[in-house]
Protein backbone atom coordinates (compact mmCIF):
# COMPACT_ATOMS: atom_id res chain seq x y z
CA UNK A 1 0.00 0.00 0.00
CA UNK A 2 1.70 3.27 -1.05
CA UNK A 3 1.85 5.86 1.66
CA UNK A 4 0.12 9.17 0.96
CA UNK A 5 2.31 11.85 -0.55
CA UNK A 6 2.28 13.97 2.59
CA UNK A 7 3.52 11.12 4.79
CA UNK A 8 6.42 10.52 2.46
CA UNK A 9 7.24 14.23 2.44
CA UNK A 10 7.36 14.59 6.22
CA UNK A 11 10.83 13.03 6.87
CA UNK A 12 12.42 15.25 4.22
CA UNK A 13 10.67 18.36 5.48
CA UNK A 14 11.61 17.71 9.10
CA UNK A 15 15.26 17.02 8.21
CA UNK A 16 15.46 20.14 6.10
CA UNK A 17 13.76 22.13 8.87
CA UNK A 18 16.33 20.84 11.35
CA UNK A 19 19.23 22.20 9.29
CA UNK A 20 17.47 25.49 8.62
CA UNK A 21 16.85 25.91 12.34
CA UNK A 22 20.49 25.07 13.06
CA UNK A 23 21.67 27.63 10.51
CA UNK A 24 19.37 30.32 11.90
CA UNK A 25 20.28 29.58 15.51
CA UNK A 26 24.03 29.82 14.82
CA UNK A 27 23.47 32.99 12.91
CA UNK A 28 21.06 34.52 15.43
CA UNK A 29 23.08 33.71 18.57
CA UNK A 30 26.36 34.49 16.80
CA UNK A 31 27.83 31.09 17.64
CA UNK A 32 31.53 30.85 16.89
CA UNK A 33 32.37 28.43 14.07
CA UNK A 34 34.96 26.82 16.38
CA UNK A 35 32.16 25.89 18.74
CA UNK A 36 29.41 24.94 16.33
CA UNK A 37 29.79 25.59 12.62
CA UNK A 38 26.75 26.43 10.55
CA UNK A 39 25.43 23.77 8.12
CA UNK A 40 26.41 26.01 5.21
CA UNK A 41 30.00 26.12 6.49
CA UNK A 42 29.95 22.33 6.87
CA UNK A 43 28.70 22.01 3.31
CA UNK A 44 31.51 24.23 2.07
CA UNK A 45 33.99 22.08 4.00
CA UNK A 46 32.57 18.92 2.48
CA UNK A 47 32.98 20.32 -1.01
CA UNK A 48 36.48 21.55 -0.27
CA UNK A 49 37.69 18.26 1.23
CA UNK A 50 35.64 16.11 -1.11
CA UNK A 51 38.38 13.64 -2.20
CA UNK A 52 39.66 13.02 1.35
CA UNK A 53 36.15 12.55 2.72
CA UNK A 54 35.23 10.13 -0.03
CA UNK A 55 38.38 8.08 0.42
CA UNK A 56 37.99 7.86 4.18
CA UNK A 57 34.25 7.17 3.93
CA UNK A 58 34.96 4.15 1.78
CA UNK A 59 37.44 2.91 4.35
CA UNK A 60 34.92 3.31 7.17
CA UNK A 61 32.12 1.76 5.14
CA UNK A 62 34.39 -1.15 4.27
CA UNK A 63 35.53 -1.91 7.83
CA UNK A 64 31.99 -1.46 9.13
CA UNK A 65 30.40 -3.80 6.62
CA UNK A 66 33.07 -6.48 6.95
CA UNK A 67 32.73 -6.39 10.75
CA UNK A 68 28.97 -6.35 10.44
CA UNK A 69 28.95 -9.30 8.04
CA UNK A 70 31.04 -11.30 10.51
CA UNK A 71 28.61 -10.31 13.27
CA UNK A 72 25.64 -11.46 11.20
CA UNK A 73 27.25 -14.83 10.51
CA UNK A 74 28.40 -15.51 14.04
CA UNK A 75 25.36 -13.90 15.66
CA UNK A 76 22.95 -15.99 13.63
CA UNK A 77 24.78 -19.26 14.26
CA UNK A 78 25.36 -18.72 17.94
CA UNK A 79 21.85 -17.31 18.42
CA UNK A 80 20.34 -20.42 16.88
CA UNK A 81 22.61 -22.59 18.97
CA UNK A 82 21.85 -21.00 22.33
CA UNK A 83 18.17 -20.59 21.43
CA UNK A 84 17.80 -24.26 20.51
CA UNK A 85 19.99 -25.80 23.20
CA UNK A 86 19.42 -24.49 26.74
CA UNK A 87 22.60 -26.21 27.92
CA UNK A 88 24.74 -24.17 25.52
CA UNK A 89 22.94 -21.04 26.65
CA UNK A 90 23.54 -21.81 30.32
CA UNK A 91 27.18 -22.53 29.61
CA UNK A 92 28.02 -19.49 27.49
CA UNK A 93 25.76 -16.94 29.16
CA UNK A 94 28.23 -15.58 31.77
CA UNK A 95 31.06 -15.23 29.28
CA UNK A 96 28.90 -13.59 26.64
CA UNK A 97 27.36 -11.08 29.02
CA UNK A 98 30.78 -10.39 30.50
CA UNK A 99 32.32 -9.76 27.09
CA UNK A 100 29.45 -7.53 26.08
CA UNK A 101 29.82 -5.46 29.25
CA UNK A 102 33.40 -4.48 28.40
CA UNK A 103 33.49 -1.00 26.83
CA UNK A 104 34.72 -1.51 23.31
CA UNK A 105 37.02 1.54 23.49
CA UNK A 106 39.00 -0.35 26.10
CA UNK A 107 39.57 -3.25 23.73
CA UNK A 108 41.00 -1.21 20.87
CA UNK A 109 44.50 -0.73 22.40
CA UNK A 110 44.73 -4.49 22.89
CA UNK A 111 43.72 -5.05 19.27
CA UNK A 112 46.38 -2.58 18.17
CA UNK A 113 49.02 -4.57 20.07
CA UNK A 114 47.82 -7.72 18.32
CA UNK A 115 47.13 -6.48 14.83
CA UNK A 116 48.80 -3.10 14.53
CA UNK A 117 47.19 0.20 13.59
CA UNK A 118 44.69 0.26 10.73
CA UNK A 119 41.94 -1.81 9.22
CA UNK A 120 41.86 -4.98 11.31
CA UNK A 121 41.14 -3.42 14.74
CA UNK A 122 38.30 -1.40 13.18
CA UNK A 123 36.74 -4.50 11.65
CA UNK A 124 37.01 -6.42 14.91
CA UNK A 125 35.57 -3.59 16.97
CA UNK A 126 32.64 -3.26 14.56
CA UNK A 127 32.16 -7.01 14.85
CA UNK A 128 32.19 -7.31 18.64
CA UNK A 129 29.88 -4.35 19.15
CA UNK A 130 27.22 -5.48 16.67
CA UNK A 131 27.40 -9.21 17.32
CA UNK A 132 25.62 -9.29 20.66
CA UNK A 133 22.20 -7.79 19.74
CA UNK A 134 21.96 -10.07 16.70
CA UNK A 135 22.66 -13.17 18.76
CA UNK A 136 20.28 -12.20 21.55
CA UNK A 137 17.47 -11.40 19.12
CA UNK A 138 17.81 -14.66 17.22
CA UNK A 139 17.76 -16.62 20.48
CA UNK A 140 14.72 -14.65 21.67
CA UNK A 141 12.95 -15.30 18.37
CA UNK A 142 13.44 -19.02 18.81
CA UNK A 143 11.96 -18.85 22.30
CA UNK A 144 8.72 -17.38 20.96
CA UNK A 145 7.49 -20.60 19.31
CA UNK A 146 4.04 -21.41 20.63
CA UNK A 147 4.05 -24.57 22.76
CA UNK A 148 0.98 -25.86 20.88
CA UNK A 149 2.78 -25.47 17.58
CA UNK A 150 5.70 -27.41 18.98
CA UNK A 151 3.22 -30.10 20.06
CA UNK A 152 1.69 -30.27 16.59
CA UNK A 153 5.11 -30.86 15.06
CA UNK A 154 6.29 -33.26 17.74
CA UNK A 155 3.11 -35.31 17.44
CA UNK A 156 3.90 -35.66 13.74
CA UNK A 157 7.22 -37.16 14.72
CA UNK A 158 9.33 -34.10 13.85
CA UNK A 159 12.88 -34.08 15.14
CA UNK A 160 14.35 -31.12 17.01
CA UNK A 161 16.24 -30.17 13.87
CA UNK A 162 13.07 -30.30 11.79
CA UNK A 163 11.23 -28.10 14.28
CA UNK A 164 14.15 -25.66 14.21
CA UNK A 165 14.20 -25.60 10.43
CA UNK A 166 10.46 -25.47 9.71
CA UNK A 167 9.32 -23.30 12.59
CA UNK A 168 12.18 -21.96 14.70
CA UNK A 169 14.20 -20.28 11.97
CA UNK A 170 11.28 -18.61 10.19
CA UNK A 171 9.73 -17.36 13.42
CA UNK A 172 13.08 -15.93 14.51
CA UNK A 173 13.49 -14.01 11.25
CA UNK A 174 11.54 -10.87 12.25
CA UNK A 175 13.70 -10.62 15.38
CA UNK A 176 16.81 -11.22 13.33
CA UNK A 177 16.04 -8.52 10.79
CA UNK A 178 14.94 -6.07 13.47
CA UNK A 179 18.31 -6.59 15.13
CA UNK A 180 20.17 -5.97 11.86
CA UNK A 181 18.82 -2.43 11.68
CA UNK A 182 20.15 -1.70 15.15
CA UNK A 183 23.34 -3.70 14.71
CA UNK A 184 24.45 -1.97 11.51
CA UNK A 185 24.36 1.43 13.22
CA UNK A 186 26.25 -0.07 16.15
CA UNK A 187 28.86 -1.42 13.74
CA UNK A 188 29.50 2.16 12.58
CA UNK A 189 30.09 3.18 16.19
CA UNK A 190 32.54 0.31 16.55
CA UNK A 191 34.62 1.03 13.48
CA UNK A 192 34.70 4.78 14.12
CA UNK A 193 35.72 4.32 17.76
CA UNK A 194 38.60 2.16 16.58
CA UNK A 195 39.57 4.66 13.88
CA UNK A 196 39.47 7.48 16.38
CA UNK A 197 41.68 5.69 18.88
CA UNK A 198 44.13 4.02 16.57
CA UNK A 199 44.10 4.30 12.83
CA UNK A 200 45.58 6.17 9.92
CA UNK A 201 42.49 5.87 7.76
CA UNK A 202 38.73 6.29 7.91
CA UNK A 203 36.27 8.99 8.90
CA UNK A 204 37.19 8.61 12.57
CA UNK A 205 40.81 9.32 11.76
CA UNK A 206 39.81 12.23 9.51
CA UNK A 207 37.89 13.82 12.37
CA UNK A 208 40.71 13.38 14.87
CA UNK A 209 43.16 14.86 12.40
CA UNK A 210 40.81 17.75 11.65
CA UNK A 211 40.20 18.56 15.30
CA UNK A 212 43.96 18.61 15.89
CA UNK A 213 44.06 21.39 13.32
CA UNK A 214 40.99 23.08 14.87
CA UNK A 215 39.20 22.55 11.56
CA UNK A 216 35.83 22.21 13.32
CA UNK A 217 33.73 22.40 10.12
CA UNK A 218 35.58 19.36 8.80
CA UNK A 219 34.98 17.52 12.09
CA UNK A 220 31.28 18.18 11.65
CA UNK A 221 31.51 17.19 8.01
CA UNK A 222 32.79 13.82 9.23
CA UNK A 223 29.92 13.53 11.72
CA UNK A 224 27.43 14.33 9.00
CA UNK A 225 28.88 11.73 6.66
CA UNK A 226 28.73 9.08 9.41
CA UNK A 227 25.12 9.97 10.15
CA UNK A 228 24.26 9.78 6.47
CA UNK A 229 25.88 6.36 6.05
CA UNK A 230 24.05 5.17 9.16
CA UNK A 231 20.70 6.36 7.83
CA UNK A 232 21.29 4.74 4.43
CA UNK A 233 22.31 1.41 5.95
CA UNK A 234 19.37 1.48 8.34
CA UNK A 235 17.03 2.09 5.41
CA UNK A 236 18.61 -0.72 3.39
CA UNK A 237 18.04 -3.26 6.16
CA UNK A 238 14.65 -1.83 6.95
CA UNK A 239 13.70 -2.43 3.32
CA UNK A 240 15.03 -5.99 3.36
CA UNK A 241 13.21 -6.58 6.65
CA UNK A 242 9.90 -5.43 5.19
CA UNK A 243 10.32 -7.61 2.12
CA UNK A 244 11.39 -10.77 3.88
CA UNK A 245 9.24 -10.71 7.02
CA UNK A 246 6.16 -9.03 5.59
CA UNK A 247 4.03 -11.57 7.42
CA UNK A 248 5.16 -10.32 10.82
CA UNK A 249 4.32 -6.70 10.07
CA UNK A 250 0.87 -7.44 8.60
CA UNK A 251 -1.09 -4.32 7.87
CA UNK A 252 0.61 -2.25 10.52
CA UNK A 253 2.69 0.42 8.84
CA UNK A 254 3.54 2.20 12.07
CA UNK A 255 6.39 -0.19 12.88
CA UNK A 256 7.91 -0.24 9.44
CA UNK B 1 -25.95 -44.85 31.59
CA UNK B 2 -22.85 -45.11 33.74
CA UNK B 3 -20.90 -48.16 32.80
CA UNK B 4 -17.38 -49.45 32.67
CA UNK B 5 -15.78 -49.20 29.25
CA UNK B 6 -15.62 -52.69 27.92
CA UNK B 7 -14.13 -53.91 24.68
CA UNK B 8 -16.82 -55.48 22.58
CA UNK B 9 -16.24 -57.71 19.59
CA UNK B 10 -12.98 -56.10 18.39
CA UNK B 11 -10.01 -54.90 20.40
CA UNK B 12 -10.24 -51.16 21.02
CA UNK B 13 -8.03 -48.89 18.93
CA UNK B 14 -7.07 -46.56 21.77
CA UNK B 15 -6.86 -47.88 25.28
CA UNK B 16 -5.93 -46.21 28.53
CA UNK B 17 -5.38 -48.53 31.45
CA UNK B 18 -5.24 -46.87 34.88
CA UNK B 19 -3.19 -44.10 33.30
CA UNK B 20 -1.99 -41.16 35.38
CA UNK B 21 -0.07 -38.10 34.28
CA UNK B 22 1.81 -35.60 36.41
CA UNK B 23 3.69 -32.39 35.69
CA UNK B 24 6.72 -31.14 37.55
CA UNK B 25 9.80 -32.88 38.80
CA UNK B 26 10.45 -35.28 41.65
CA UNK B 27 8.94 -34.39 45.00
CA UNK B 28 6.53 -31.69 43.86
CA UNK B 29 4.59 -33.49 41.21
CA UNK B 30 1.21 -32.13 40.31
CA UNK B 31 -1.19 -34.85 39.33
CA UNK B 32 -3.18 -33.72 36.28
CA UNK B 33 -5.13 -36.89 35.52
CA UNK B 34 -5.43 -39.88 37.77
CA UNK B 35 -6.24 -43.50 37.16
CA UNK B 36 -7.97 -43.08 33.81
CA UNK B 37 -9.26 -46.11 32.00
CA UNK B 38 -11.09 -45.89 28.70
CA UNK B 39 -11.39 -47.77 25.47
CA UNK B 40 -12.03 -46.10 22.15
CA UNK B 41 -13.06 -48.13 19.13
CA UNK B 42 -11.51 -47.49 15.75
CA UNK B 43 -13.43 -44.74 14.02
CA UNK B 44 -15.27 -43.75 17.19
CA UNK B 45 -15.81 -40.11 17.99
CA UNK B 46 -15.46 -39.43 21.68
CA UNK B 47 -15.68 -36.20 23.60
CA UNK B 48 -14.21 -35.40 26.99
CA UNK B 49 -16.05 -32.75 28.95
CA UNK B 50 -15.51 -31.37 32.40
CA UNK B 51 -14.78 -28.25 34.41
CA UNK B 52 -11.77 -26.20 33.40
CA UNK B 53 -8.49 -27.41 34.81
CA UNK B 54 -9.60 -31.00 35.03
CA UNK B 55 -6.74 -32.27 32.95
CA UNK B 56 -8.68 -32.72 29.72
CA UNK B 57 -5.79 -31.50 27.64
CA UNK B 58 -3.41 -33.75 29.56
CA UNK B 59 -5.43 -36.69 28.36
CA UNK B 60 -4.62 -35.70 24.79
CA UNK B 61 -0.94 -35.50 25.68
CA UNK B 62 -1.17 -39.06 26.96
CA UNK B 63 -2.83 -40.39 23.82
CA UNK B 64 -0.51 -38.51 21.45
CA UNK B 65 2.53 -39.65 23.37
CA UNK B 66 3.70 -36.08 23.90
CA UNK B 67 3.82 -36.68 27.64
CA UNK B 68 4.54 -40.11 29.12
CA UNK B 69 2.18 -41.70 31.62
CA UNK B 70 3.35 -41.63 35.22
CA UNK B 71 1.51 -44.84 35.99
CA UNK B 72 -0.55 -47.20 33.90
CA UNK B 73 -0.53 -47.78 30.19
CA UNK B 74 -1.60 -46.11 26.98
CA UNK B 75 -2.06 -48.37 23.99
CA UNK B 76 -2.79 -47.14 20.47
CA UNK B 77 -3.25 -49.56 17.59
CA UNK B 78 -1.99 -52.46 19.68
CA UNK B 79 1.28 -50.74 20.64
CA UNK B 80 2.21 -49.18 23.96
CA UNK B 81 2.73 -45.43 23.54
CA UNK B 82 6.10 -44.25 24.78
CA UNK B 83 6.95 -41.44 22.38
CA UNK B 84 4.96 -39.22 20.00
CA UNK B 85 2.89 -41.34 17.61
CA UNK B 86 2.99 -39.92 14.12
CA UNK B 87 -0.39 -41.39 13.16
CA UNK B 88 -2.22 -38.55 14.90
CA UNK B 89 -3.35 -35.12 13.84
CA UNK B 90 -3.89 -32.30 16.31
CA UNK B 91 -5.81 -29.04 16.38
CA UNK B 92 -6.05 -26.51 19.18
CA UNK B 93 -8.16 -23.55 20.22
CA UNK B 94 -5.44 -21.39 18.73
CA UNK B 95 -5.12 -22.33 15.07
CA UNK B 96 -1.26 -22.34 15.30
CA UNK B 97 -0.91 -21.81 11.57
CA UNK B 98 2.46 -20.55 10.40
CA UNK B 99 2.09 -16.89 9.42
CA UNK B 100 4.79 -17.05 6.75
CA UNK B 101 3.06 -19.85 4.86
CA UNK B 102 -0.01 -19.54 2.70
CA UNK B 103 -3.08 -21.52 3.69
CA UNK B 104 -2.20 -24.20 1.16
CA UNK B 105 1.40 -24.46 2.37
CA UNK B 106 0.21 -24.63 5.95
CA UNK B 107 -1.99 -27.59 5.12
CA UNK B 108 0.96 -29.26 3.38
CA UNK B 109 3.23 -28.95 6.43
CA UNK B 110 2.56 -32.43 7.91
CA UNK B 111 3.40 -34.03 4.58
CA UNK B 112 6.85 -32.45 4.79
CA UNK B 113 7.41 -34.08 8.17
CA UNK B 114 5.53 -37.36 8.39
CA UNK B 115 6.99 -40.40 6.65
CA UNK B 116 6.51 -41.76 4.04
CA UNK B 117 5.23 -38.46 2.60
CA UNK B 118 8.25 -36.37 3.64
CA UNK B 119 10.69 -38.67 1.85
CA UNK B 120 9.02 -38.25 -1.53
CA UNK B 121 7.52 -34.80 -1.05
CA UNK B 122 9.34 -33.24 -3.98
CA UNK B 123 8.49 -36.02 -6.38
CA UNK B 124 4.84 -36.21 -5.39
CA UNK B 125 4.37 -32.52 -4.71
CA UNK B 126 1.73 -32.08 -7.41
CA UNK B 127 -0.29 -34.99 -6.10
CA UNK B 128 -0.04 -33.71 -2.51
CA UNK B 129 -1.07 -30.22 -3.54
CA UNK B 130 -4.14 -31.70 -5.22
CA UNK B 131 -4.92 -33.63 -2.04
CA UNK B 132 -4.60 -30.46 0.05
CA UNK B 133 -6.73 -28.47 -2.36
CA UNK B 134 -9.37 -31.18 -2.27
CA UNK B 135 -9.42 -30.99 1.51
CA UNK B 136 -9.58 -27.19 1.46
CA UNK B 137 -12.44 -27.37 -1.00
CA UNK B 138 -14.36 -29.70 1.30
CA UNK B 139 -14.26 -27.09 4.08
CA UNK B 140 -15.01 -24.24 1.67
CA UNK B 141 -11.57 -22.64 1.72
CA UNK B 142 -10.34 -23.32 -1.79
CA UNK B 143 -10.52 -19.71 -2.89
CA UNK B 144 -8.35 -18.73 0.08
CA UNK B 145 -5.54 -21.19 -0.61
CA UNK B 146 -3.12 -18.40 -1.57
CA UNK B 147 -4.02 -16.21 1.41
CA UNK B 148 -1.93 -16.01 4.55
CA UNK B 149 -3.48 -17.11 7.86
CA UNK B 150 -3.63 -13.55 9.17
CA UNK B 151 -5.77 -12.63 6.19
CA UNK B 152 -8.39 -15.20 7.25
CA UNK B 153 -11.15 -14.91 9.83
CA UNK B 154 -10.98 -16.98 13.02
CA UNK B 155 -13.41 -19.55 11.65
CA UNK B 156 -11.47 -19.91 8.40
CA UNK B 157 -8.24 -20.34 10.36
CA UNK B 158 -9.81 -23.20 12.31
CA UNK B 159 -11.02 -24.81 9.08
CA UNK B 160 -7.46 -24.62 7.74
CA UNK B 161 -6.17 -25.99 11.02
CA UNK B 162 -8.53 -28.98 10.71
CA UNK B 163 -7.29 -29.56 7.17
CA UNK B 164 -3.72 -29.51 8.40
CA UNK B 165 -4.62 -32.03 11.11
CA UNK B 166 -6.16 -34.36 8.53
CA UNK B 167 -3.92 -34.05 5.46
CA UNK B 168 -1.72 -37.02 6.31
CA UNK B 169 -4.77 -39.23 6.89
CA UNK B 170 -4.09 -39.70 10.60
CA UNK B 171 -5.85 -42.58 12.27
CA UNK B 172 -6.35 -40.53 15.43
CA UNK B 173 -7.53 -36.94 15.46
CA UNK B 174 -6.95 -35.07 18.72
CA UNK B 175 -8.87 -31.84 19.15
CA UNK B 176 -8.27 -29.53 22.10
CA UNK B 177 -11.21 -27.11 22.29
CA UNK B 178 -10.79 -26.34 18.59
CA UNK B 179 -13.81 -24.06 18.42
CA UNK B 180 -13.46 -22.49 21.88
CA UNK B 181 -12.50 -19.04 20.64
CA UNK B 182 -15.15 -18.75 17.92
CA UNK B 183 -18.52 -17.03 18.00
CA UNK B 184 -21.62 -19.23 18.32
CA UNK B 185 -22.63 -19.12 14.66
CA UNK B 186 -19.17 -19.95 13.33
CA UNK B 187 -18.81 -22.69 15.92
CA UNK B 188 -22.04 -24.38 14.84
CA UNK B 189 -20.96 -24.16 11.20
CA UNK B 190 -17.75 -25.90 12.10
CA UNK B 191 -19.53 -28.69 13.97
CA UNK B 192 -21.08 -29.57 10.66
CA UNK B 193 -17.75 -29.27 8.82
CA UNK B 194 -16.07 -31.54 11.34
CA UNK B 195 -18.87 -34.08 11.24
CA UNK B 196 -18.65 -34.23 7.45
CA UNK B 197 -14.89 -34.66 7.51
CA UNK B 198 -15.21 -37.39 10.11
CA UNK B 199 -17.86 -39.28 8.16
CA UNK B 200 -15.70 -39.08 5.05
CA UNK B 201 -12.40 -40.15 6.59
CA UNK B 202 -13.52 -41.92 9.74
CA UNK B 203 -10.51 -41.27 11.98
CA UNK B 204 -10.78 -42.03 15.67
CA UNK B 205 -11.49 -38.66 17.26
CA UNK B 206 -10.84 -37.44 20.79
CA UNK B 207 -12.44 -34.04 21.27
CA UNK B 208 -11.80 -32.05 24.41
CA UNK B 209 -14.38 -29.35 24.99
CA UNK B 210 -16.37 -27.61 27.67
CA UNK B 211 -19.27 -26.98 25.36
CA UNK B 212 -21.76 -29.73 26.20
CA UNK B 213 -23.92 -29.09 23.15
CA UNK B 214 -20.84 -29.41 20.98
CA UNK B 215 -19.95 -32.71 22.63
CA UNK B 216 -23.48 -34.07 22.28
CA UNK B 217 -23.73 -32.95 18.66
CA UNK B 218 -20.45 -34.49 17.55
CA UNK B 219 -19.60 -37.45 19.73
CA UNK B 220 -20.63 -41.10 19.89
CA UNK B 221 -19.49 -41.28 23.48
CA UNK B 222 -19.01 -38.54 26.04
CA UNK B 223 -16.74 -38.95 29.04
CA UNK B 224 -17.29 -36.63 31.96
CA UNK B 225 -14.18 -35.62 33.88
CA UNK B 226 -13.97 -34.60 37.56
CA UNK B 227 -11.94 -31.59 38.74
CA UNK B 228 -8.19 -31.96 39.25
CA UNK B 229 -6.81 -34.51 39.39
CA UNK B 230 -9.06 -35.53 36.53
CA UNK B 231 -10.87 -38.84 36.73
CA UNK B 232 -13.54 -40.23 34.46
CA UNK B 233 -16.80 -40.04 36.39
CA UNK B 234 -19.24 -41.12 33.73
CA UNK B 235 -19.48 -42.50 30.24
CA UNK B 236 -22.45 -41.52 28.12
CA UNK B 237 -23.38 -42.87 24.72
CA UNK B 238 -25.10 -40.56 22.27
CA UNK B 239 -27.55 -42.33 20.05
CA UNK B 240 -28.83 -39.43 17.97
CA UNK B 241 -28.98 -40.53 14.33
CA UNK B 242 -26.36 -39.19 11.93
CA UNK B 243 -25.84 -36.99 10.15
CA UNK B 244 -26.84 -34.68 12.94
CA UNK B 245 -27.90 -31.17 12.09
CA UNK B 246 -28.49 -28.00 13.99
CA UNK B 247 -32.16 -29.00 14.23
CA UNK B 248 -31.08 -32.06 16.22
CA UNK B 249 -29.84 -29.78 18.96
CA UNK B 250 -33.33 -28.37 19.52
CA UNK B 251 -35.05 -31.72 19.91
CA UNK B 252 -36.27 -32.42 23.46
CA UNK B 253 -34.20 -35.59 23.68
CA UNK B 254 -31.01 -33.67 22.87
CA UNK B 255 -31.83 -30.84 25.26
CA UNK B 256 -32.51 -33.35 28.05
CA UNK B 257 -29.22 -35.14 27.42
CA UNK B 258 -27.28 -31.90 27.59
CA UNK B 259 -29.09 -31.01 30.81
CA UNK B 260 -28.21 -34.41 32.28
CA UNK B 261 -24.54 -33.95 31.39
CA UNK B 262 -24.57 -30.54 33.00
CA UNK B 263 -25.91 -32.04 36.23
CA UNK B 264 -23.23 -34.72 36.21
CA UNK B 265 -20.52 -32.11 35.97
CA UNK B 266 -22.09 -29.92 38.62
CA UNK B 267 -22.26 -32.82 41.05
CA UNK B 268 -18.48 -33.18 41.20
Amino acid sequence: MPKPFLTRLVPWAVTLGFFVLWELACWGFRVDRFILPRPSEIAVSIIKHYPAILLNSWQTLYTTLVGFALAVGFGLCLGLLIGALPAVYAGLYPILVGLNSIPKVAVVPVLVIWFGIGTVPAIITAFVISFFPIMVNVATGLATIEPELRDVLRSLGASRLQILWRVGMPSAMPYFFASLKVAVTLAFIGSIVAETVASDRGIGYLMIAASARFDVPLVFAGLLVIALMGVIMYEVFSYIDRRVTFWAIRGNEMIS
Amino acid sequence: MKMQAQSQDSTPFVQLRNASLAYGGEGQQLLAVDDISMSIEQGEFIAIVGPSGCGKSSLLKLVSGLHPALKGEVIVDGKAVTSPISICGMAFQNSTLLPWRTTLDNVLLPLQIVQPFAGNFRRHRREYVEKARHLLASVGLLEFEKKYPWELSGGMQQRASLCRALIHDPRVLLLDEPFGALDAFTREDLWEVLQTLWVEKRPTVVLVTHDLREAAYLADTIYVCSPRPGKIVSRNEMHFPRPRSLETTFEPDFVDTVQLLREKIARH
